[in-house]
């Protein structure tokens, strides 16, 4: 790598070491291009989508491929596409941006982000330059259509586990494939997908494959809970005729392409769920002052209010992880040169580097999104549950969120997981910072805390990283390389890691946001930050307790729970009178506002 | 054809108006184009398209304003001037807009000017007409549909409901009503382009103004916000009562008549 990209953040280096805060981004830091991309998009889905969303929940297809195509006429197809394939090489954050934006349209946001992202990005990353120069045009004017198969009914998060196979015609002219291919969003009406297979049953090789090909076929239309207005369908592949020139990337080397392509798709789900809880939370809040019961509007009872906060809270912290690393990408990807650009390793060397974060956002992201949709209907009470009802949809569309793209419990095992794995090559140094707690915590005694805004909060993030790595610390020296199969363990370490990422994202936009317009105006930032801090630390605890009570026995633990007593010692506020206070802004905005 | 477009930069619709020491709060309030003014700007990016020439997007304030244009630039106007007078004007009115305005387009010889038929904030619907008077040509109000044929201009104008066939030629002013087009969004290429396209900030200095020849000449007294609406109230009675009591509280309570 070069000597710039040694100036972009390490991924997963917010646990053992901390940021300065004009390396973080915020959604304050967006540009006036930024705001008029989001516009564009944003009225592009109230008057284009919109209108037709009943027509696509029923099926009716044709709206989507011509949806597509009016979005490629306004550019919004080609914002990972580089210029001289005929795309916008915009940055990172205004294609997050288009994400974000594009999640109210529900199951065709779906249809939107399977073609610019895991449809489009192979070709775009790891083409080469005569297929670029095929497919990348026509993909980002939405001319053809993309989709990726790469789930089988036997092989979902065990991908590599595929049984598709591909071998080479006597010609040697086509690869010849068979198998099926499940779940393919986009089947109903793609022109081309991106499929994996085993060359002669062994390597697990990318290809590009049209719709035309002779043995391309799709199942039926599946009947899905949520995001109806998207196709689903399975691939089929009978002696599949695909010219050897459509093999993406190298033989044998198609997990390279998969693993970053997920890793992006990871990514840009969390985006998304920040606008489709952006949505459920407007829905919500604007129903409440409506909604009169005891001739008064159920947005003045206290249990609303408390509701309406813990909502807008959580998305505050989701949203600030999720545009943190944004940043994080659009700064590494902005450092490559241009050679570089155009080399998927360099590339997926980028994306692989924050799979840490992506496994976060994705999780986190989701979970906010599933939270505040249980609660927009709760707050919606019976109407909620009737289908005239917006909110109605918005609670089945979030349910897949959790299981695609790797299943949530798939991706909190991938956090330790990944944490263990740069630890081991010397990429972080977990293991020296985990011993010098260890010998920090006999010592410790307790802080002061000063009464400035957010100094409580700081002490929780500095407290909360000092228990991952604790809990980290002692579940490897407990298990060592059997730490794998203790499952329930790793996804409490997960847990805490996604806590303490969030809140310490949390904490840095809010103090970026005092710095630049002071402690007053940022005031609801303040009680989103706090409230956050103060809930998500007592799960830490929580999930922390659990964690040293099954790795550690006898004395070693009463020591080390009482070690975990010290930093979890803290004056806590009145999280009551604080949701009160953070209520009245979004019940007068009716929206969620910052 | 040299075509300009008068526009304002308003309060976004969805905006709640906050009034406070007797002005409206403008702290966190997000802002538009004047949606008037968007229908002129899609018609002379239309008209341009049709006929050639080039479309100038006008507007004057602040250096917030720039938003405003660069949007403007974004749907595919050519270029953009403020006229900024942020430092010289703490008061304006129709007055001072149209002087300024039409003192900055009396020597660019417009073929045709475009403006909203009116600002969604102020709502005087004077500037447009004042700027064409003051520059000595023809306008047309509330247009819903416009026809260029060499310097023949047909026209059609909405009148409270019922349209009105006009023939009249260029130079002209023309004001934008609702149903002239269909606005579009700024595209994610024209929104990249207009990053590079020229707008210019121009002072009333370089325009030679003396800020006491545009002094405003309305005076604002006082800004309110509309009462709020009172739950309303069935009378009782036989129906003569109910009519005498009406005329009493229309008088006595609602001071209406």
């Amino acid at each position: 790598m070069t000597n710039t990209i040694a100036n972009a953040i390490k991924g997963g280096s917010f646990l053992v070491e901390d940021v300065e805060l004009d390396r973080v981004f915020t959604p304050e830091d967006f540009t006036d291009e930024h705001k008029m991309i989001a516009k564009t998009t944003e009225d592009y889905v109230t008057h284009e989508v919109v209108p037709v969303i009943e027509n696509l929940e029923h099926h009716e297809f044709e709206h989507s491929v011509r949806l597509l195509k009016s979005a490629g006429d306004l550019g919004l197809l080609g914002a990972d596409v580089p210029e001289e394939y005929g795309g916008l090489a915009l940055d990172k954050v205004s294609s997050a941006l288009i994400a974000e934006k594009m999640s109210r349209a529900g199951g065709f946001s779906i249809t939107h982000g399977a073609h610019v992202g895991i449809g489009s990005l192979p070709i775009v990353l790891f083409g080469n330059e005569e297929q670029k120069q095929k497919y990348l045009p026509k993909l980002a004017t939405g001319e053809l259509i993309a989709a990726y198969a790469l789930t089988e009914p036997g092989s979902g998060s065990d991908a590599l586990g595929a049984k598709t196979s591909a071998k080479l015609n006597a010609e040697g002219t086509h690869y010849v494939l068979n198998g099926e291919k499940q779940w393919i969003t986009n089947a109903g009406f793609a022109d081309v997908f991106v499929v994996y297979a085993k060359i002669d049953g062994e390597q697990f090789s990318a290809f590009i494959v049209e719709r035309e090909f002779s043995g391309v076929s799709v199942g039926a239309e599946e009947k899905k809970m949520g995001i109806k207005s998207s196709s689903t369908r399975t691939l089929i592949l009978q002696d599949a005729q695909v010219p050897v020139e459509n093999l993406l990337g190298e033989v044998g080397r198609g997990h390279v392409i998969a693993f970053n392509i997920l890793n992006i798709g990871r990514y840009k789900l969390g985006v998304g769920t920040v606008g489709a809880s952006k949505r459920a939370f407007e829905l919500a809040v604007a129903y409440t002052n409506q909604r009169q019961q005891f001739k008064t509007p159920i947005s003045s009872f206290n249990l609303t209010k408390e509701k309406l906060s813990t909502m807008a809270s959580r998305l505050y912290a989701s949203e600030s992880l999720i545009y943190r690393t944004v940043g994080y990408f659009e700064d590494r990807m902005s450092q490559l040169s241009a050679d570089e650009q155009k080399d998927g390793k360099a590339i997926a060397a980028s994306i692989a580097e924050y799979a840490i974060e992506c496994s976060i956002n994705k999780v986190f992201g989701t979970e906010v999104l599933d939270y505040i949709a249980d609660e927009a209907v709760q707050l919606h009470g019976g109407y909620g549950f009737m289908q005239e009802y917006e909110v109605e949809r918005i609670y089945r569309d979030s349910r897949i969120n959790r299981i695609f793209e790797g299943t949530n419990e798939i991706n909190r095992l991938l956090v330790p997981g990944t944490f263990l794995r740069k630890a081991m090559k010397g990429e972080l140094p977990l293991l020296q910072k985990a011993q010098a707690l260890q010998e920090e915590l006999l010592m410790m005694m307790p802080e002061e805390i000063e009464d400035a805004p957010l100094a409580q909060e700081k002490v929780l993030v500095q407290n909360a990283k000092k228990i991952g790595l604790l809990a980290a610390g002692l579940a490897a020296q407990r298990y060592g390389t059997k730490l794998e199969s203790e499952q329930e363990v790793l996804a409490n370490i997960a847990d805490i890691v996604n806590n303490l990422f969030a809140m310490e994202s949390a904490v840095l936009r809010t103090e970026k946001a005092i710095q630049r317009d002071g402690a007053e105006k940022a005031n609801q930032k303040l009680l989103y930050t706090q409230i956050f801090c103060q809930e998500a630390f007592e799960c830490i605890e929580k999930d922390a307790k659990e964690t040293l009570i099954a790795a550690v026995e006898g004395d070693n633990l009463r020591m080390m729970l009482s070690a975990l007593r010290k930093l979890t010692r803290s004056t806590p506020y009145n999280v009551i009178a604080k949701k009160r206070e953070a209520s009245v802004k979004l019940i007068d905005a009716e929206k969620y506002v910052v | 054809m040299n075509i300009y477009v008068l526009v304002k930069r308003t309060f976004d619709t969805e905006e709640k108006i906050v009034v406070s020491g007797g002005k409206i709060q403008e702290d966190g309030a997000e802002f538009i184009i004047n949606p008037y003014d968007e229908y002129a700007i899609e018609e002379a990016i239309q008209v341009r398209d049709a006929h050639g020439g080039e479309v100038t997007v006008l507007t004057m304030g602040g250096e917030d304003a720039e938003k405003q244009l660069r949007t403007a630039l974004a749907m595919g106007a050519d270029k953009a001037v403020l006229i900024n007078t942020e430092d010289d004007l703490d008061e304006m009115d129709q007055f001072t807009a149209a002087q300024i305005l039409a003192d900055y387009l009396k020597d660019k010889n417009p073929d045709l000017i475009l403006a909203g038929n009116v600002a969604i904030d102020g709502g005087s619907g004077q500037v447009g007409p004042r700027v064409a008077d003051l520059l000595d040509i023809n306008y047309v109000t509330t247009i819903t549909k416009l026809e260029i044929n060499g310097t023949q201009v047909n026209i059609v104008r909405d009148v409270e409901g019922d349209s009105e066939v006009l023939e009249t030629s260029l130079p002209l002013l023309v004001t934008a009503q609702q149903g002239l087009n269909e606005p579009r969004y700024p595209s994610l290429p024209g929104i990249m382009k207009a990053k590079k396209k020229p707008l210019d900030e121009v002072e009333l200095d370089d325009l030679d103004i003396d800020e006491d020849d545009v002094e405003a000449k309305t005076e604002t007294i006082e800004i309110y916000l509309p009462p709020k609406k009172e739950a309303g109230r069935v009378l009782q009675g036989d129906l003569s009562n109910q009519v005498q009591e009406l005329v009493q509280l229309l008088r006595t309570e609602a001071k209406v008549v």
